[in-house]
């Protein structure tokens, strides 16, 4: 009995994608089932839709740099709290982490006022940053986490040889971290390329992201080409989770598991 | 001596100068500007006026439109709450209890979604709710409806829809506290008579009760504060706080209303969390004091 409930549960779960997956291939005009005849019309289909393509290389690219950029102010960061007792550690950490309690709206407006401001409306370099700040927790968790369980041995008999400073952790602290480093850059740049509620409040017509871009065809057009890009990113998204496990262990991320 | 001691209490501060550097100019900054636009006034034909004003607050909290939206997000989001507490409780138990070869896929399979864009999870919830669409069929065909129920464009819809997006997060909560859980605690129970009901009711539960709250705050802030998910599965019949700061924001560029109606939203959120955790903090003394 306990194994139907969870088989309804798993069904519950999976079904909106395999829907999604199944729409992609029907040969109709409109969303339908492909059980009268199955076609990759719709796949051809993505090659007319611009601003799907262009919102997909930029999601990427902004992915990339977002998520590059979260990393590299992570480490330090992540040193600094795991290595020093310091006053106003735990203000910091939480004033770090915050962006995963506000919510995504208050955080879409609150950027969209501060770019008309600072006349950066519409600059892709000041999307980059947002982006950038919004999946920093998710790099500052598994950065952290490396560094705290990093063993210290090689470190500190490096550091008793003699090595200076910067060669020990170039050398020695950030190979053993990477994983977690490489782990959290994944999760970063996945965070970053699904995001849709803080950007569609800054996305305009020159740097539109391919989440937003879906969102608006869904709303205004609504026609299977959402259902065959919907497809795409789910395999992408797959294609990751493989790359997170080989990488940190999808475990650990989704529940913390060690 | 004095030198090291220095740079003891520098290195951090140092290391992490770029990250609080980034947040306090790109966090910090933006919602300061944005609680200070909040007190501005609105003209239709001259934008947004300079000074200090009450008027969106007052809109807000006198005219019983809001009273509804907010009254109709909050209720949204217990539904939402409660039935994944109700689905999510029993499932991760199950999940808990699989053998780890079973496990490992399953936990994939179930917070797996958590990585693909919510936008596209909607989308398919908006072709499963539509008339033609597979739930319909179900009811349908089971006999338990004569005609399509209307989902799309409902709060039935986006409360279904919510609770598949938020789901996951409940299951992570109280799988967390059940790794937590003192095996022994429920063997003592048994081995002192209690059947398996009555060690699960009054020594296991109890254990798990903080993490179910921390969980059931989790999904409560999220469905408050979704906008996706309420955008697409309940368009325009279905209003929340979210897509009223959308309109405002987007569509009659009254950016001082939107941005007065995101600062309640944040004030709700942050009186629910604090008094939630309040309760969850109670919880933990009395189990495990």
């Amino acid at each position: 009995m306990a194994l139907a409930f969870h088989a309804l549960v798993a069904v519950f779960i999976v079904a909106p994608l395999v829907v999604v997956v199944l729409v992609s291939f029907s040969d109709k005009g409109f969303i339908s089932m492909p059980f009268g005849g199955a076609s990759l019309r719709w796949y051809r289909e993505i090659l007319n839709a611009p601003e799907l393509l262009s919102g997909f290389l930029l999601s990427i690219r902004l992915g990339v740099i977002a998520a590059t950029l979260a990393s590299a102010v992570a480490i330090p960061a992540a040193l600094a709290v795991a290595r020093y007792r310091f006053v106003g550690r735990d203000g910091l950490m939480a004033f770090l982490m915050s962006p995963m309690m506000i919510p995504h709206v208050v955080l879409g407006i609150a950027f969209l006022r501060f770019f008309s401001v600072m006349d950066w409306t519409g600059s892709f370099v000041a999307l980059v940053f947002v982006h950038a700040l919004i999946v920093m927790p998710f790099s500052l968790r598994l950065t952290l986490a490396a560094v705290i369980g990093m063993e210290r041995d090689a470190e500190n008999a490096a550091r008793s040889l003699g090595g200076s400073r910067i060669v020990v952790f170039l050398r020695i602290l950030l190979p053993l971290i990477l994983p977690g480093v490489a782990g959290g850059w994944v999760l970063a740049f996945i965070q970053s390329f699904d995001d849709v509620t803080m950007t569609i409040f800054v996305a305009t017509p020159g740097i539109t992201t391919l989440p937003v871009a879906l969102y608006n065809r869904i709303t205004q057009l609504s026609d299977p080409v959402t259902t065959s890009v919907s497809t795409v990113m789910i395999i992408g998204t797959i294609i990751f989770m493989f790359a997170l496990d080989r990488m940190v262990g999808l475990d650990k991320i989704l529940i913390g598991k060690k | 001596m004095v030198k090291s001691n220095l740079r003891q209490s520098v290195a951090p501060w140092l290391l992490s100068m770029p990250a609080f550097v980034l947040f306090l100019g790109l966090l910090a900054v933006p919602m300061a500007l944005t609680a200070i636009l909040s007190f501005n006034a609105f003209d239709g034909m001259r934008g947004i006026q300079p000074g200090f004003s009450l008027t969106n607050y007052i809109s807000i909290l006198s005219d019983s439109y809001y009273h509804e939206l907010f009254l109709r997000t909050g209720a949204m989001a217990l539904g939402v709450t409660i039935i994944c507490i109700i689905i999510g409780v029993p499932e991760t138990l199950i999940l808990a209890r699989m053998r780890p070869s079973l496990q490992g896929i399953f936990l994939v399979v179930i917070l797996g979604p958590l990585l693909i864009s919510v936008v596209v999870r909607t989308l398919g919830w908006q072709i499963l709710l539509s008339r033609e669409g597979a739930v319909n069929s179900i009811l349908l065909g089971l006999h338990l409806v004569n005609r399509p129920v209307q989902l799309l464009f409902s709060m039935t819809g986006v409360i279904i829809g919510l609770t598949h997006v938020l789901l996951p997060f409940i299951i992570i909560a109280i799988w967390t506290a059940l790794q937590r859980l003192d095996g022994q605690v429920a063997h003592a129970a048994q081995s002192l008579g209690a059947g398996p009901l009555t060690t699960f009711r009054r020594v296991t539960l109890p254990q798990l009760l903080p993490g179910i709250l921390s969980g059931a705050i989790i999904v409560f802030t999220l469905s408050a504060s979704a906008f996706a998910t309420p955008a697409i599965i309940g368009g325009r019949r279905v209003k929340v706080v979210t897509t009223a700061i959308y309109d405002e924001f987007l569509n009659s560029m009254n950016w001082p209303l939107g941005a007065a109606i995101s600062v309640l939203l944040l004030i709700g959120i942050v009186f629910v969390v604090v008094g939630s955790n309040k309760l969850v903090e109670r919880k933990f003394k009395q189990v495990f004091a």
